[in-house]
């Protein structure tokens, strides 16, 4: 039986959709506006912030009120469960979405151009990929591309150990220049860090659908 | 704690269609069991009344259309106003009273007559007797409350033969049969398990389109998942009257919180 609250858990799902879509906007405009130096995406991926923390506050608010008047049991409760700890993971994304944004406004207004893309693209496109395949994995109920997000990460983590080592010894004495390779080391940690949200969001819904 | 300060929640914003004011009081003989309350009823919402055994509750909703009237010995001060009109108003006729309002009880009481009978036997009762006219009331009492589908092709078998559940829909289609303002409900769902439960609470859902409705409840849940406003009562006195979400979420008493969240005794 259908009860008429069940259209309550329905919209928390549909806006952990939303959310995880607003992130995923947010890290491939930031990203693309890196990689094209791009100012006017930049400006597009800061304003996301803003809707991303208050999608994060109403799933919160709707799951306490939900557990609070719907005595839910069983796998709504790992629903709600769920939709708590994703919307925080993906409100993380959307922060390190923002702050790939910020870094990079910092090498447009120096430089005018990013002088060094390491392999941001690269990584940028295994990270948000896993991303998206773990909204994916939520929405379609599936297990086996949920699981085989969790492998992945690997990957990001090595370009991201690559970036780093590859940036460091590149750094002169050249302060712009040196600071330019900071910026995309933090850059580069934010994406890899987008890559371990969109692996715990896979766990996540791993735990939703087996309760394990 | 001060029962005063929470009585009545800031949030009302509503016309209200049942009014209980002048500090409504009641008494059996010389026991006094409700003190001093205030509140109004919206129209076309569920509203709650919860509370432990003994507070009032039952009391309350069976003053809202005199059913008390029946026991030897009470007396009450303060008014009860429906849609306009006090209930203790001289020239109002109780019985035309009740057709205005509907009452289902926690064990379900069909008359041991057929389906159909059960639903038109007020209009009987008012000479009532075209056929088409009783065929069309049956049809949209039992559409209704939801039964029309699984009862539509045994309307003349006698009501005993029903389950539970449906016994207690039937009593809420010969209920509306009278299309009455205002359903009060008296811990409609106690007797029935709870897929039974959940078909009424469903009926219940639905019938507020059209009805004002009280349902008092033990089953804290249940007020939760059914009602637009809740009010809390322990020993005769309204402590604390909000929209659900706040009494469940977030009650200004102490009280209120210590009986949702089961801490309460």
């Amino acid at each position: 039986m259908q009860r008429y609250f069940h259209q309550e858990l329905e919209a928390i799902r549909s806006k952990l959709i939303l959310i995880g879509e607003k992130a995923n906007a947010a890290a491939c405009l930031a990203v693309e506006g890196f990689i094209e130096s791009d100012l006017e995406k930049i400006l597009n991926a800061l304003e996301l912030d803003d809707e991303i923390d208050r999608l994060e506050v109403e799933i919160d608010r709707d799951a306490v009120r939900y557990i609070s008047l719907r005595s839910p049991v069983s796998s709504d409760v790992r629903l709600i469960f769920v939709a708590i700890k994703a919307s925080h993971d993906l409100e993380r994304a959307g922060d390190e979405a923002h702050s790939i944004a910020k870094h990079t406004r910092k090498i447009l207004t120096r430089e005018g151009k990013v002088p060094d893309m390491v392999g941001i693209e690269t990584m940028s496109r295994q990270a948000f990929a896993m991303l998206r395949d773990a909204l994916t994995s939520f929405l379609e109920e599936d297990l086996e591309l949920a699981r085989r997000i969790i492998e992945r990460d690997k990957e990001v983590d090595r370009i991201n150990k690559e970036n780093f080592k590859q940036l460091s010894q590149g750094i002169s004495r050249d302060h712009g220049e040196a600071c330019s390779k900071i910026e995309t080391i933090f850059i580069s940690k934010s994406i890899e860090r987008i890559a371990d949200h969109a692996k715990n969001l896979a766990e996540e819904v791993t735990y939703l659908l087996t309760g394990k | 704690m001060s029962h005063e300060n929470t009585q009545q929640s800031p949030q009302e914003d509503f016309a209200p269609f049942i009014e209980i004011k002048d500090n409504y009081n009641f008494w059996y003989g010389p026991t006094q069991v409700l003190f001093d309350l205030n509140l109004n009823i919206p129209k076309q919402q569920v509203t709650a009344f919860i509370g432990p055994s003994g507070c009032g509750k039952s009391t309350l909703l069976r003053s809202i259309n005199r059913m008390n009237d029946l026991i030897d010995g009470i007396k009450h001060a303060g008014d009860i106003i429906v849609g306009g009109q006090s209930i203790y108003d001289p020239s109002l006729e109780v019985i035309s009273l009740r057709k205005r309002i509907g009452m289902v009880f926690q064990k379900y009481n069909p008359f041991p007559k057929s389906i159909y009978e059960n639903i038109v036997f007020s209009l009987r009762i008012a000479g009532r007797n075209r056929k088409s006219e009783l065929d069309d009331v049956v049809e949209r009492s039992l559409r209704g409350a939801a039964l029309w589908d699984e009862v539509k092709d045994r309307l003349h078998e006698s009501a005993l033969s029903m389950s539970g559940g449906q016994m207690q829909r039937l009593c809420i289609a010969r209920a509306i049969a009278n299309n009455p303002e205002v359903l009060l409900m008296d811990e409609p769902c106690s007797a029935l398990d709870p897929i039974a439960t959940g078909k009424v609470e469903e009926l219940i859902h639905e019938l507020k389109k059209d009805f004002t409705i009280v349902i008092v409840t033990h089953n804290m849940q249940q007020a939760a998942r059914v009602s637009d406003r809740t009010a809390f009562f322990y020993l005769g006195k309204l402590i604390e009257y909000d929209v659900t979400d706040n009494i469940f979420m977030n009650p200004l008493s102490e009280q209120t919180e210590a009986y949702v969240s089961g801490r309460f005794g």
